[in-house]
């Protein structure tokens, strides 16, 4: 049984413990808490050099302390404290940095409020627990035979057919019938390529929908997005060590998720409204004529500065263009606006509550829109963004890649 | 009379209370009704959602749902107190309560209220700890005489 190490502060009294360990062990495994004596707390604390008010919070570090000085036996951390406290989002942050730098031990943190429900935690304790059981698959840097990966998005399916590290075929559309939608796409994929379904070695899904698929296909791999993902990203960016940051601006949420060595260890999902999405985009290029492939374009010849945009609801961010164009401005501008809106409150609503490590590799159907690419670079600053190549298929090259690690089916 | 005592959970804060036949309000008494309460099943203290929503009496909602899910618990034993009796920077040995921040707000609701307090340090010394308590006895002492 995998056991994670929690790390927290506050989970008692906000009444999320439970949670916590309903979703731990839907996916097998078991929540420990770190030793640490009451000596052992003011040394610790003292050793780490953060003298945090909280005596809460010095019990965490000495937790942390105790796991990287191997008095505590963990295969996983799980850090968390409350959402909206100064102190707690300082050390948890710090204390995931300490346990990274210090053990190969994967960590997820996590701000939760008193609305905190096991679903929301699976997909992080799920990541946990196949990071400790698949740790050698994880480790997989090339694609070997021949595999297929299908991501099963909520809007979209893409297929990728991976032949000895090289894309062989594609299929991207959108998702309506969850099977009938995934054998489109592999029909597509193996398109021109010569080769049919009984000739791959394995097959990797992952997404919304792949215990449906991976069930009927009977696939070598079911996957979390949250790992696969992030193993795409940093295999098409060619960024397998080292930090890395991956942004997926979605047609209907958004994912952030920082990796260490291509394993994930935070991520937050989802988004308060449509303005901070690909579909905002997607309106944008309808209302203004253009074709959302020719949006990004646009975008770059405008500035963002001489329209307004910045409703975080998409019914406002659209009345706000209409007044913009009425005003005269001009569809370059409104192009650039729409991409900063979006850009500015990915940052305000999920780019700021995490720790964005260089580079940051953008992924998904939107790293597509060279605007919005441009405009997330401006807001954080102007960092270093990578769109790899194939940057819309992350997904599924990171289950075809991983699968390849399975051996022939 | 009831006797707030912090750190709420201080064994040694709650026995002098005791000892002078005052009611001290402790935390572990508060925390053994979550415990041993059969309607509802969320080990380790039984607290559900419920609680950081009552919490909001005492805290606002921006404030972090741990503050307000023990203000939902210390809070009414302050609106009971009497007396108070706090000792500041006390460390785990002597009961310790983890957050901070509640800490703060804690002990700014007791100054509030307007009722006899005796504010304390942690003693650093053998001669501070009689020193201090000679003070708790004396303070304990005084109530009593007050309250005839």
């Amino acid at each position: 049984m995998v056991k994670i190490a929690q790390i927290s502060c506050g989970t008692e009294y906000s009444g999320v413990q439970k949670e916590i360990e309903k979703a731990a062990a839907t996916f097998g495994a078991e929540i420990t808490i770190p030793e640490a004596d009451l000596d052992y707390i003011d040394e610790a604390y003292k050793k780490f050099g953060f003298n945090a008010a909280s005596s809460s919070i010095r019990l965490m570090i000495a937790r942390a302390m105790s796991i990287v000085e191997g008095k505590a036996d963990a295969d996983a951390v799980f850090i968390a404290s409350c959402f909206r406290c100064a102190e707690g989002a300082l050390v948890r942050n710090e204390l995931r940095r300490f346990i990274q730098q210090n053990t190969n031990l994967p960590v997820v943190t996590y701000s939760f409020t008193e609305r905190t429900k096991a679903d929301e935690l699976f997909i992080r304790m799920e990541a946990l627990s196949t990071i400790v059981d698949r740790k050698s698959l994880l480790a997989r840097e090339k694609q070997e035979g021949l595999t297929i990966g299908v991501d099963s998005g909520s809007t979209t399916t893409k297929v990728v057919l991976m032949e000895n590290n090289k894309i062989i075929g594609t299929g991207w559309l959108p998702t309506t019938d969850v099977i009938g939608s995934a054998e489109e796409g592999m029909k597509s994929a193996f398109e021109g390529t010569g080769y049919k379904l009984d000739d791959i070695d394995g097959m990797g899904v992952t997404g919304y929908g792949r215990l449906t698929i991976g069930k009927h296909f009977n696939a070598a791999l079911i996957q979390e997005e949250l790992s696969v993902n992030s193993k795409g990203a940093v295999y098409l960016a060619d960024r397998q060590r080292g930090e890395a940051t991956v942004l997926d601006i979605g047609g209907m949420d958004n994912k952030v998720i920082t990796v260490n060595d291509g394993i994930p260890d935070n991520f937050t999902m989802g988004g308060i409204c449509a303005g901070a999405s690909g579909r905002f985009l997607e309106i944008t290029s309808r209302r203004l004529g253009v074709d959302i492939s020719e949006l990004g374009g646009l975008a770059l010849k405008g500035n963002y500065k001489h329209a307004l945009l910045n409703s975080y609801c998409i019914v406002f961010g659209i009345q706000d263009l209409v007044t913009s164009l009425a005003a005269g401005g001009t569809k370059a501008d409104v192009a650039a606006a729409a991409c900063y809106s979006v850009a500015e409150q990915v940052y305000e609503q999920q780019l700021q509550e995490i720790d964005v490590r260089e580079p940051l590799i953008q992924v998904g159907g939107t790293s597509l829109i060279e605007g919005l690419v441009d405009a997330v670079s401006t807001v954080l600053g102007g960092i270093e963004i990578i769109v790899p190549e194939n940057s819309q298929y992350i997904g599924a090259v990171g289950a075809a890649l991983l699968v390849s690690g399975l051996g022939k089916k | 009379m009831k006797i707030a005592i912090f750190p709420p959970n201080s064994l040694i804060l709650a026995d002098l209370v005791e000892r002078h036949g005052h009611e001290a309000l402790a935390l572990q008494k508060e925390i053994r009704k979550k415990v041993i309460d059969p309607e509802i099943d969320s080990p380790p203290f039984n607290i559900t959602q419920d609680e950081p929503i009552k919490g909001l009496k005492y805290a606002a909602i921006e404030v972090p749902s741990g503050v307000r899910g023990r203000m939902a618990i210390f809070g009414p034993l302050i609106d009971e107190a009497e007396a108070a009796i706090i000792m500041e920077e006390a460390p785990y040995g002597f009961g310790c309560i983890g957050c901070a921040r509640t800490n703060e707000l804690s002990m700014f609701y007791l100054r509030k209220k307007n009722i006899p307090i005796l504010e304390l340090q942690y003693p650093t010394n053998q001669e501070e700890a009689i020193d201090i308590v000679n003070k708790i006895n004396t303070f304990l002492d005084e109530l009593e005489e007050k309250n005839g």
